[in-house]
């Protein structure tokens, strides 16, 4: 039976509750929420003067107001130790979200720990360590203890490169700029550790170094850019799941011609028409769906491309670009590189391929005809030059035409990302699009970001593939912060049975040795790390899939829990003020390192070693503001402007980064990157790139879609976005999706005598997994889509560990084969199969 | 879709008159404090059983616009031929659900091809067919459903709901 709480009535904020700034912590849109607390033994009331709206709650509100709440905004937390009543609802006056509230960011009262209500009792609360085989609480003390005199031994038995660590370099939930400066001052400032890699990719490295090397960073443009360009194109992005209150309250304006008022206020020299889209996806999406109901399909064109051949179409659109003469030439000569100018080779030891040079011999490495192109991608020529003029053909007074360009995993985890996303820039440069109202060549994101480390060259590039050297055995400590290779890692059924045994190795040794006599445990640890054992730490808000591994798990706080600053796509930097308690002993992962740190200079000053334990100085924050300070305001670019005073200030606005200065009392931002024509190479000039198509890149991904019918393409879904670590303990989500949905064409799924909500097994070389059928109408035969990163059934099990050059996975193009394992089970019986799209 | 527009319309006229109403309450409030402090002391609303159709006003798959609890919460009846959860009647086939959508408030119109409930704000799907089940969409909850009783006449009563209505922190205002 679907999933009810039969709630009828919710206590009222009243007039008097504190109010507190909250930036949703799931996705990158950041959408701002406020959140309301009063003690438990009161409550407001229906009178405009007794609730904090200051409404008639005694009367049916209207759409859209912000004076109504779902029972999935409220909760009851704890607050200095005593309980409180939350509510935390999307805030109307935030330019973000306009008061929208995504099935995500709508429920980060209901996602709270709360022992009154039950709700995310997952959640850990101490630290836990390996003891007479199984895990058990004990202090931070102790805790930190073994972890620090084990790694100690490590790195003086093996050097630094004996410590690998995986650590999230993100904002947002476990992360944050105070949370990437506590790891990066740990792990690149005291040390220098080169096997690192970051939470959703086997190495550290960048997913869009293609567009970094031009000299155009990737989060370059405003959120109001969608609703005032010509045409968006948007490439591999489902942006209503993915960036979903961007694109309703930023891109569907345009698409219904209702941003054309402020087309003509701030661009009143030219001719305006309701947006256009172009969207580059092999699948149908409901964003596709959505964008036909609002824009109408003659202005909406979808280019369902064989998977992995986007770079084949963009040099076509290229080339008939430049063959139209539809460039911006003035944009080309003035700030990109001219022939004279140096290039340099962006993939190690290729002069051809991922080659940084000028408009003239890009143009000239990449020309591809339309009709080559049609026959690469399987589209039909005539899409392919409309394509082209709904990007490039200048407008009908002759103005140029202004495009977004918007993308994200289909392109950044897909084919040859380095050429691919080199490819995409290069028709933004050459229409200049780049720093320019309705424009901007942009990648949509995940998560919100927040990084500030210290410098992290020394990890090289290509950095260290550090999930297939713990496989070949390496290393001798592993300290996880906030991933879970187990569910987000390529290759991930080979990865999680080495890592078993490596890790069952060190669990066993430990068995057999007192918990209490610390050097015989640490001798014991360290005898079976040298036979090829590894012991893990792993820090985060709840148990995970690869926290079952390790050795000793540390309880973090999340956002709300503690204070956290963050940036959202449009680089809109904004404090999420603590509103409540972390639950038991969690502790804000900033002050997790740092207290570390504390313990590993403790253990090398007692062994002697006086100038190692003398670079674990400077760690002696004791608030998450203090490691603020130390970090984003200290190093960040324009960071001296920026403090929580200022940034509590400015609400759920914040400002754009960077900050450039601090103006009559508010911090100055940056509206758009490069909107003076510099960019960021060394002589400020942007390059183009050379990037010849060349086929399926990474090793084996021909051969195994050669072999292999199925394409397993696969991604995310709007209710489990950025949230599925919570998810798992929330009703109204695990009754929705029990298990990763698999959409299915009817064709296949008839072939195969499936029906609706079977479990399959998906499988190839690389491994197995389980998914849900759903059927698809609109599913190409042949042509699956998977949920990935579910906990209930890993895609990337199936996926190779082939990658690019600078080590980025491929997940996209992931070829397999399917076969019925079980009827629906009951958990799925209950379950809607519809078509997930709206209908009129 | 012109019944719902008017309904966002309604709603918003209504809040904008509604200070007169609530200055009224509260006067009454002030004086009578135990009273309303008793009045309030259930752990849930009080439902009304309301009559708000006979089975035979009913055809299938075409909806029946009704309201429940109040007229400011608009909702329908619907036939679906087969059995399905929450049902009532001979076939256990009659549903109701409120029909504005738990998101933002818009209301939800029947597509009857689909058998499903589509939202033009921000294209969520509901299935009547599963109990209101978000199929697709941007809300944190499932369709409001009535529950419902049919008496020997084929009288067909609500008497309660199993989510919060969009727009009211008590389901009975």
């Amino acid at each position: 039976m679907t999933y009810k709480r039969q709630i009828d009535r919710l206590p009222i904020i009243p007039a008097d509750a504190k109010e507190h700034n909250v930036v949703c912590h799931y996705c990158i849109v950041g959408c701002g929420y406020k959140a309301y607390t009063w003690d438990i033994n009161r409550q407001g009331g229906t009178d405009p003067s007794e609730n904090a709206m200051g409404e008639d709650l005694s009367q049916q509100q209207y759409a859209e107001s912000p004076a109504w709440y779902a029972p999935s905004m409220y909760n009851i937390v704890k607050q200095n130790g005593r309980d409180v009543h939350m509510v935390v609802k999307p805030d109307h006056d935030c330019v973000v979200n306009s008061g929208l509230g995504s099935p995500r960011g709508a429920r980060i009262a209901e996602m709270s720990y709360s022992q009154a209500r039950n709700t995310q009792q997952q959640r850990l609360t101490d630290p836990l360590v390996w003891r007479y085989g199984q895990y058990q609480p004990t202090s931070w003390e102790d805790a930190l203890d073994l972890v620090a005199r084990v790694t100690a031994r490590v790195i003086q038995e093996q050097g630094e490169d004996g410590l690998f660590v995986s650590s999230a370099d993100h904002g947002g939930a476990g992360g944050g700029y105070e949370f990437t400066w506590g790891t990066g001052k740990l792990y690149f400032g005291a040390m220098k550790v080169k096997n690192i890699r970051i939470h959703n990719r086997p190495a550290y490295n960048s997913e869009v170094h293609a567009s970094r090397d031009m000299g155009v960073a990737e989060l370059n443009n405003c959120y109001e850019d969608a609703e005032l360009a010509d045409t968006i194109m948007c490439v591999g992005a489902n942006p209503l799941e993915t960036q979903t209150n961007y694109f309703l309250n930023h891109w569907v304006p345009n698409l219904r011609g209702s941003s054309i008022g402020k087309k003509e206020e701030q661009l009143p020299d030219e001719a305006h028409a309701p947006g256009r889209i172009i969207i580059v996806d092999p699948r149908r999406t409901v964003t596709t769906n959505a964008c036909e109901m609002e824009a109408g399909s003659d202005r909406v064109l979808h280019l369902a491309i064989n998977s992995g051949t986007d770079l084949a179409l963009f040099n076509a659109l290229f080339t008939h670009i430049a063959d139209q003469g539809w460039l911006d030439q003035d944009f080309i000569e003035h700030f990109t590189a001219q022939a004279s100018d140096s290039g340099r080779s962006g993939l190690p030891d290729d002069q051809v391929h991922g080659y940084l040079t000028d408009f003239q011999a890009a143009i000239e490495a990449n020309r591809m005809s339309l009709e080559e192109a049609a026959e690469i991608t399987g589209l039909e020529v005539p899409d392919i030059e409309k394509a082209a003029r709904w990007i490039a053909e200048p407008k009908e007074d002759g103005a140029r035409r202004r495009c977004m360009f918007a993308y994200e995993k289909g392109l950044i985890w897909g084919n040859d990302n380095y050429q691919t996303n080199g490819a995409l820039v290069n028709l933004a440069l050459a229409t200049g699009n780049v720093g320019r109202e309705g424009g901007g060549c942009v990648r949509l994101g995940g998560h919100q970001e927040g990084y500030v480390r210290p410098d992290e060259s020394h990890v090289g590039r290509p950095s260290a593939y550090v999930d297939r050297l713990l496989i070949e055995g390496s290393g001798g400590v592993h300290h996880i912060w906030g991933c879970d290779h187990y569910k987000t890692t390529l290759n991930s059924m080979e990865f999680k049975r080495v890592y078993k045994q490596r890790t069952d190795k060190v669990k066993d040794a430990m068995n057999r040795v007192p918990y209490g006599d610390r050097e015989a445990m640490v001798d014991a640890i360290v005898e079976a790390i040298n036979d090829g054992g590894l012991f893990a730490v792993d820090v985060d808000i709840v148990p995970t899939r690869i926290g079952e591994a390790c050795h000793v798990i540390l309880p973090a706080a999340t956002s709300g829990e503690i204070n956290l600053t963050s940036m959202n796509g449009e680089r809109r930097m904004r404090l999420t003020e603590r509103y409540m308690d972390p639950p038991g002993q969690a502790m804000a992962d900033c002050l997790i390192a740092a207290r570390l740190a504390n313990n590993l200079e403790q253990v090398f000053r007692e062994a002697g070693d006086e100038a190692t334990a003398d670079k674990f100085q400077g760690f002696d924050w004791q608030t998450e503001e203090d490691a603020f300070m130390d970090g984003y305001h200290a190093n960040a670019n324009g960071g001296e402007h920026v403090t929580y005073d200022r940034l509590r200030e400015l609400g759920t606005n914040g400002f754009q980064e960077p900050a450039v200065s601090f103006e009559d009392g508010q911090i100055v931002g940056t509206k758009r990157l490069y909107a003076d024509g510099t960019f960021g190479t060394e002589d400020g000039k942007a390059r183009f790139m050379q990037s010849p198509w060349r086929g399926l890149q990474a090793a084996g991904k021909q051969d195994e879609k050669d072999r292999y019918p199925f394409l397993i393409n696969n991604g995310r879904a709007n209710l489990v976005w950025q949230s599925a670590y919570l998810d798992v303990d929330n009703e109204f989500v695990m009754d929705r999706w029990p298990y990763p949905f698999i959409e299915m064409s009817l064709e296949d799924m008839d072939e195969l005598g499936l029906g609706n909500g079977d479990l399959v097994e998906v499988w190839n070389d690389n491994g197995a997994t389980q998914a849900m059928v759903y059927p698809t109408p609109t599913a190409r035969k042949g042509e699956a889509f998977m949920l990935f990163g579910y906990p209930t059934g890993i895609q990337g099990n199936v996926t190779s560990d082939g990658v690019n050059e600078l080590i980025i996975p491929n997940y996209k193009q992931t070829w397999g084969n399917i076969r019925k394992i079980s009827d629906a089970p009951e958990a799925v019986r209950n379950l809607s199969f519809k078509s997930k799209e709206y209908s009129v | 879709m012109r019944r719902c527009s008017k309904l966002v319309e309604m709603g918003r006229r209504q809040f904008l008159s509604g200070s007169a109403v609530a200055a009224a309450t509260a006067a009454g409030a002030s004086i009578m404090p135990a009273e309303a402090k008793a009045a309030n002391g259930q752990a849930r609303v009080n439902y009304p059983s309301n009559r708000l159709a006979n089975v035979e006003d009913l055809s299938e798959n075409e909806p029946l616009n009704v309201a429940y609890p109040d007229d400011q919460a608009p909702g329908v009846l619907l036939k679906l031929g087969q059995s399905v959860p929450g049902g009532v009647g001979p076939d256990e086939d009659i549903v109701g659900f409120c029909t504005l959508c738990p998101h933002q408030g818009y209301p939800v119109s029947y597509n009857t091809e689909a058998r499903t409930f589509n939202c033009p704000g921000h294209y969520s799907v509901f299935d009547p067919e599963q109990a209101g089940s978000q199929v697709w969409g941007q809300a944190t909850q499932n369709l409001p459903q009535y529950i419902l009783r049919v008496d020997e006449d084929g009288e067909i009563y609500a008497e309660g709901v199993d989510e919060l209505i969009y727009g009211r922190l008590s389901n009975v205002l």
